[in-house]
């Protein structure tokens, strides 16, 4: 069977040869490739494609696709299928994405993995439905009601578009959490070459099932790493999810240990793990005295500028976290201290950058570069505004 | 008798952490669930096929006693939920059992799409005509002028009839019932799990401690032989006029048609790709 899959795969999924793709179309292919085989999805602008793609590839692969009515409707019937068995997925953009925090919310406190890719646009409300924006940065932290302990990723290539996704169906998995993917506009219909991988070469982890028999079997158990494995409904293990606080058992509890048990097992679940939670790419940081924090589509302008700056003496570095949360407090505080102005450019009005003056340290000036017109910052900007910083 | 009753039950429920249960004593929620466990003891399913799924309220915390695997979801969404079940895992038999608010106010989207979609889930409707975990407020089936803690003055919107919306929305079978008439809920309920295609199982049931409070209703006994006096079976409402069936309630199954079902269909897609699939291979090899 597996054997049919992968062969039937390779028919839209060639490994290790050029091909010019969008970045939503590289999330599509991502999640076919890290297993998905459930997507439920309603249409909104600028993510429709990948539930387009989707919905014509995966019965190929014997994956299920549907369009729900409505994006609470998305979420709940890929976490139904998660439950049942499937690797699932959904995506869409800010309005949607508001829709799906409660539960994305129930998918934590269940501990249901599933990935949310959210190609973001402008905001609030309805916005720029076609423009490019990083305004859900905050809410992918804070969006659900309650503490909340997410794991969110910033690609910022159509190559990481297709990488990460795949990581992300690792981490969900491995955690038992959800992962939100936060793409955007420019990303999403931006082509670019890529070479997809190998099978062999990705690196795909899948939660493992429980070794003992249903009588022993605790579906929420608090073990050392806070990772629990995962039976699905019909194995025979017959257990109860429910978004009420829950003992190990998942019947719900109103004991105070049981309570403070369970919502300190979701927390320390990533915090414990930053280690491993922690990707960024440290560019010219070595000698820098100058530190521009961008991620997503703005770590592209960023990069270049960087160049750009070299050109004409700064000494100045790139720090681009591709898992914004957690976020990576350790790397970050790190080259704060080596620095005396940090940069946050950014698609909002000021989001990230309370993140990074959290980790102020000592004199170190941190200002922010901030474009919400539904533009791209560009490396000019970025130059200019270092330059006036400096003089 | 009771040791028969009790035998059946006994055998589905969950003895670990569950009990007593939440519910007001002589509420029908407790009824409902036996009727549900005798409807799915008499198909003789393997527990682990089953799949019973909730929302929000008094009715949605069902599952948690029932020894399948359960699932209580968030307000309203519970047939979304179950929606993702069913298709990623089509052997299961995958129940939704609800309340009027969950499944009409908040879950009225989900409901009527899900009927359109004709997909193999049963969905059950405890209609007792108010919120009652919350204490007592109108939901989309209190009659007009009735009394609830949000419509003091009497309720003046206008209210469904859920069977009535299940069958304009696509759902395939459609049936009435009673907690009073507990045996015919059985039969009611094994049917419409067995039906193929969106079915939809209307329970009338008392809520006593809001609704009948609130109106004055009386106690749960009385409330109940009020389900007994006016409940008219399918079979005499065929033969009464309009005017007869006045303030009267029709149990009893209502509609049945077989139309596609959403899952099968999904899966002739599939099959087609395995065989052009097949049929390449054997192309190569020959
Ligand atoms: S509040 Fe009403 S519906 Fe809820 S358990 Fe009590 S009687 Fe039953």
């Amino acid at each position: 069977m597996a054997e049919v899959e992968t062969k039937r795969k390779k028919s839209f999924y060639k490994e290790n040869v050029p091909l010019l793709m969008q970045g939503n179309e590289a999330c599509a292919l991502g999640a076919l490739a890290a297993g998905c085989r459930f997507f439920a999805g309603y249409p909104i602008t600028p993510s429709t494609e990948i539930a387009e793609i989707l919905s014509r590839l995966l019965p190929r692969v014997g994956g299920k696709f549907i369009q729900m009515e409505d994006e609470i409707a998305s979420i709940a019937a890929i976490i139904g299928a998660s439950i049942a068995g499937a690797k699932a997925m959904t995506s869409t953009s800010g309005p949607g994405y508001s829709l799906m925090q409660e539960n994305l919310g129930y998918a934590y406190m269940a501990e249901v993995p599933c990935v949310i890719v959210n190609v973001m646009r402008g905001g609030p409300s309805t916005g720029l439905p076609t423009k490019v924006a990083q305004g859900d940065v905050m809410q992918s932290k804070w969006g659900t009601h309650g503490d909340y302990f997410p794991i969110v990723i910033v690609p910022s290539s159509v190559k990481e578009c297709f990488d990460y996704t795949v990581k992300a169906f690792s981490l969900s998995e491995e955690y038992r959490i959800p992962v939100t993917v936060l793409s955007d506009e420019v990303l999403g219909h931006m082509r670019e070459i890529v070479k997809l991988p190998s099978q062999e070469e990705l690196n795909i982890v899948t939660v493992p099932k429980p070794y003992e028999p249903p009588e022993w079997y605790k579906h929420f158990e608090i073990t050392p790493d806070f990772r629990s494995p995962m039976a699905s409904f019909g194995e025979g293990y017959r257990f109860h999810l429910t978004g009420l606080t829950h003992d190990e058992y998942g019947f719900p509890t109103a004991s105070k240990t049981e309570i403070v048990r369970k919502l300190e097992k979701l927390r320390l679940k990533t915090m414990r793990h930053l280690d491993e939670l922690t990707d960024v790419r440290v560019e010219m940081m070595d000698d820098a005295h100058i530190m521009i924090f961008a991620y997503g589509s703005t770590a592209r302008a960023a990069r270049q500028a960087i160049r750009m700056a070299r050109k004409r003496r700064f000494k100045v570095g790139l720090i681009q976290p591709r898992i914004i949360w957690p976020f990576p407090d350790q790397i970050v505080r790190e080259y704060l201290e080596r620095v005396d102005l940090v940069i946050v450019p950014e698609l909002n009005q000021g989001q990230i950058i309370r993140e990074v003056k959290r980790l102020r340290y000592r004199h170190v000036k941190i200002i922010g570069l901030n474009r919400f017109d539904g533009e791209l910052i560009t490396p000019q900007q970025i130059l200019d505004k270092l330059k006036e910083e400096r003089h | 008798m009771v040791e028969q009753v009790s035998n059946v039950t006994h055998k589905y429920l969950r003895p670990k952490k569950t009990f007593p249960n939440v519910w007001c004593p002589g509420c029908g929620i407790g009824i409902a669930m036996g009727a549900l466990i005798r409807a799915i003891d008499s198909l003789n399913f393997n527990k682990d096929d089953v799949s019973v799924v909730s929302g929000i309220g008094c009715t949605a915390r069902i599952p948690v006693y029932l020894d399948f695997n359960t699932l209580h979801t968030t307000h309203g969404r519970a047939i979304a939920f179950a929606t993702g079940v069913k298709l990623a895992n089509p052997k299961l038999h995958v129940i939704v059992i609800s309340g009027d608010g969950d499944l009409l106010a908040i879950g009225g989207n989900h409901f009527i799409h899900a009927a359109r979609r004709n997909i193999d889930i049963t969905c059950i409707l405890v209609n007792n005509y108010i919120y009652g975990m919350t204490g007592g407020q109108y939901s989309p089936t209190t009659p007009f002028a009735k009394n609830a803690s949000t419509a003091p003055y009497g309720m003046i919107e206008q209210s469904f009839d859920p069977s009535d919306l299940a069958k304009s929305s696509g759902a395939t079978y459609v049936a009435r019932g009673t907690v009073y008439h507990a045996s015919q809920l059985s039969r009611l309920i094994s049917q419409a799990i067995s039906h193929n295609g969106f079915s939809f199982v209307e329970v009338i049931s008392n809520c006593h401690t809001q609704y009948g409070r609130l109106n004055r209703e009386g106690s749960a006994v009385k409330m109940i032989q009020w389900q007994k006096e006016y409940a008219v079976p399918a079979s005499a409402a065929a033969r009464m006029t309009r005017e007869e069936l006045e303030g009267k309630f029709v149990t009893g199954k209502l509609h049945e048609v077989f139309r596609p079902e959403y899952v099968s269909e999904y899966q002739k897609i599939i099959d087609k790709f395995n065989e052009e699939e097949e049929e390449n291979r054997q192309l190569q090899e020959s």
